[in-house]
């Protein structure tokens, strides 16, 4: 994965609170076995009219919102199913990080395995992100600050663990395969019976 | 020593490196359950980097998202629809082969939704930690098992060490207490706590649900409510393993036999709660006030009891586009609304007891005149079960389309979905925008509730049919 240092970019905005899973990327476009593409396909229902054609009223289909990489959204963003096709979406058409007082978790989790940053911010911050689109924020995974165009800036919780593979583009698989000794070794002292040893 | 959490003790239990502030717990995954949806993508990063799946053992595989419910396609000649559906499907052909894991495939008699297959077989025990790419792995919670839904990623890390990085969530009370009414149900008691709690109120926690009325619940009762915890924004949602577990689990065909047994119901019956053990949030609910519940708007937590009016506008514009997008206004009673199509299934009500409430409804009454009542069974056993004991008989007389196991409506992936605009009164767990079709207007309820809502055309109270 490339490092992630930065954010900058002029915001775009979907205020709807609890945008959910099936709506970032429906259910009949899971049914590809990679992971590229799937841009075209996200906010699909919200972005395209029956026809296939763009729907002029959708955020992402005006021309303030083209090169924007940094979307922010009502409380609750990414609830629902499990789908990393969600940030895979969202990666592939361009957005680097959203902005939200709440994320649900598995969309976090998510998130961060594949470099999209997911910022949570006071009420207050997010009331005039929500109000004011197109701002030019700057977010700054090293400090885990998120700057506005006032300057004035907040910082925002990132775990410790994941900032660093961000930062350094480590490989968190790469991490916990060089955890495989400590691995056979649990395994090792549960098979001894009554060690509370479970078996499938 | 300290009082824990059942949460905390299955946790501690699998902990191969506990957590720092800078790193996260390594945690131990005691079975992998994998279907054809999310797994593709991680089998290809084992595949770039010549990994093994580390303990093929503890991994099982399925067909459930993607896979068409029409006996000819699944059974017959007749091809699957979607092209890039069958692709999928004969993805995971190939990888369980090459990779050594087993799979359920299209014709085998063990197949069925992930969640509905695992406890039938007695895969999923009390105590164990169970992960899969499909966020309503809760459901094996209600077992006592720390059971949780991940990305595709994820599995790609539990393929490959049977492990995962996890920080420690917090944890939840649901304490529910006294009887539930005739014809309400473990449907609407989940749908009544996700209204109490919000979409995001578990956002971060592991929810435990507690108390006698939870304790009186069946295993496919206590498997609906852990279900929707996800709906809460909840990971997970657990129950203490007793003897209703027990008496489900003993004889199954991976359950311990013997002397095995017995030392594991003594080792499953130290994993409740200590007295006195703390939960970082809490709420209670009274059982004996709630009603049968339905949905009204385009998440979970948009519910009322089935005889209340939908509750007015504030001015929020998402409460105002959800309302619009159902075509329903604030005031409006939810009672009579007509329906369309009626769907009863799913990873949430698709088990044995649940086709057993809809029949009671639906046993010598018909479905009434312009509505599709689809009944599809969540697994090939529920599917046999329900055979055997007529229920499918019961449907068809009644006008119902009975189907081969799968997810079937519950997302428009696979060939079933909802028509735009049209109203489906569904078991499933989500009422998201175009989740059961594009421009399909979802509507949460029970068993009962739906099938009395297909006897009648409309939305439908079923204490008056029971």
């Amino acid at each position: 994965m490339q490092p992630l240092k930065r954010v900058r970019s002029r915001t775009v905005v979907l205020a709807s609170s609890n945008v959910d899973t099936d709506q970032i990327i429906p259910a009949r476009f899971l049914t590809t076995t990679t992971k590229e593409g799937l841009g075209r396909q996200l906010f699909a229902d919200w972005r395209y009219l029956a026809d296939g054609i763009p729907n002029p009223e959708f955020v992402l289909n005006q021309a303030a919102a083209r090169d924007c990489s940094v979307l922010v959204a009502g409380r609750n963003f990414g609830c629902g199913s499990s789908r990393e096709h969600a940030p895979w979406a969202l990666l592939d058409y361009g957005i680097r990080a959203v902005i939200s007082t709440e994320i649900a978790d598995i969309f976090r989790t998510n998130s961060l395995k594949n470099g999209l940053l997911p910022v949570t911010v006071d009420e207050a911050t997010a009331a005039w992100l929500l109000a004011h689109p197109g701002a030019e924020v700057d977010i700054d995974l090293e400090t885990a600050r998120l700057t506005l165009p006032s300057g004035a800036s907040v910082s925002f919780p990132i775990e410790a663990f994941a900032r660093h593979c961000l930062l350094n583009g480590v490989d968190e698989l790469g991490y916990l395969r060089s955890k495989l000794g400590d691995i056979e070794r649990f395994e090792a002292a549960r098979s001894v019976p009554g060690a509370g040893s479970c078996t499938p | 020593m300290t009082a824990r959490t059942l949460f905390e003790k299955v946790w501690t239990a699998h902990e191969v490196l506990a957590q720092t502030p800078e790193t996260p717990a390594v945690l131990y995954v005691d079975l992998h359950l994998i279907h054809e949806v999310t797994s593709p993508q991680a089998f290809s990063v084992l595949k770039s980097l010549g990994l093994p799946v580390r303990r093929p053992e503890r991994t099982l595989a399925t067909m459930d998202h993607s896979t068409p419910t029409r006996t000819e396609q699944v059974f017959g000649e007749v091809p699957i629809a979607l092209d890039a559906a069958a692709r999928q499907v004969r993805e995971l052909e190939r990888n369980a082969a090459e990779f050594g894991v087993e799979l359920f495939g299209m014709r085998d008699s063990r197949r069925g939704i992930v969640h509905v297959i695992s406890p039938e077989l007695g895969a999923t025990q009390p105590g164990m930690t169970i992960v899969c790419g499909d966020s309503h792995t809760s459901t094996h919670g209600a077992f006592g098992a720390l059971a949780f839904g991940i990305g595709s990623t994820e599995v790609g890390h539990v393929l490959a060490t049977q492990c995962l990085l996890q920080r420690k969530p917090k944890t939840f009370a649901v304490n529910v207490e006294g009887k539930l009414p005739l014809g309400v149900t473990a449907k609407d008691l989940i749908l009544a706590i996700i209204g109490r709690v919000g979409v995001s109120g578990g956002t971060g926690h592991v929810i435990e649900y507690r108390g006698s009325t939870i304790r009186a619940l069946s295993m496919e009762q206590r498997m609906t409510v852990c279900n929707m915890s996800i709906e809460a924004g909840a990971r997970a949602g657990m129950i203490a393993p007793d003897d209703t577990t027990f008496a489900y689990l003993e004889g199954r065909p991976r359950a311990p036999r013997g002397a095995e047994w017995h030392a594991a119901v003594a080792r499953w019956q130290g994993l409740a709660t200590d007295a006195g053990a703390p939960f970082g949030a809490s709420v209670d609910i009274d059982a004996a006030t709630l009603e049968p519940m339905i949905t009204y708007g385009t998440n979970p937590g948009m519910v009322v009891p089935i005889s209340a009016p939908i509750p007015r506008s504030t001015g929020d514009a998402a409460y105002d586009k959800a309302l619009g997008y159902m075509g329903f206004h604030g005031g409006d009673a939810m009672l009579d609304k007509p329906v369309n199509v009626v769907f009863i299934g799913s990873c949430t009500n698709g088990r044995l007891e649940d086709l057993e409430a809809a029949a009671r409804i639906l046993k010598g009454r018909k479905v009434a005149p312009g509505v599709h009542l689809l009944i599809v069974p969540g697994s090939q056993q529920v599917k046999r079960e329900a055979e055997k004991a007529g229920l499918d008989e019961i449907f068809k007389s009644a006008g119902a389309d009975w189907r081969e196991s799968g997810c079937s409506m519950c997302l428009g992936m696979n060939g079933d979905t909802v028509a735009a605009g049209q109203y489906s009164v569904s078991t499933s767990n989500r009422n998201f925008e175009g989740r059961q079709g594009v421009g399909a207007r979802t509507l949460l309820v029970s068993p009962l509730t739906a099938a009395a809502s297909a006897v009648r055309g409309r939305i439908t109270d079923p204490r008056g049919l029971l």
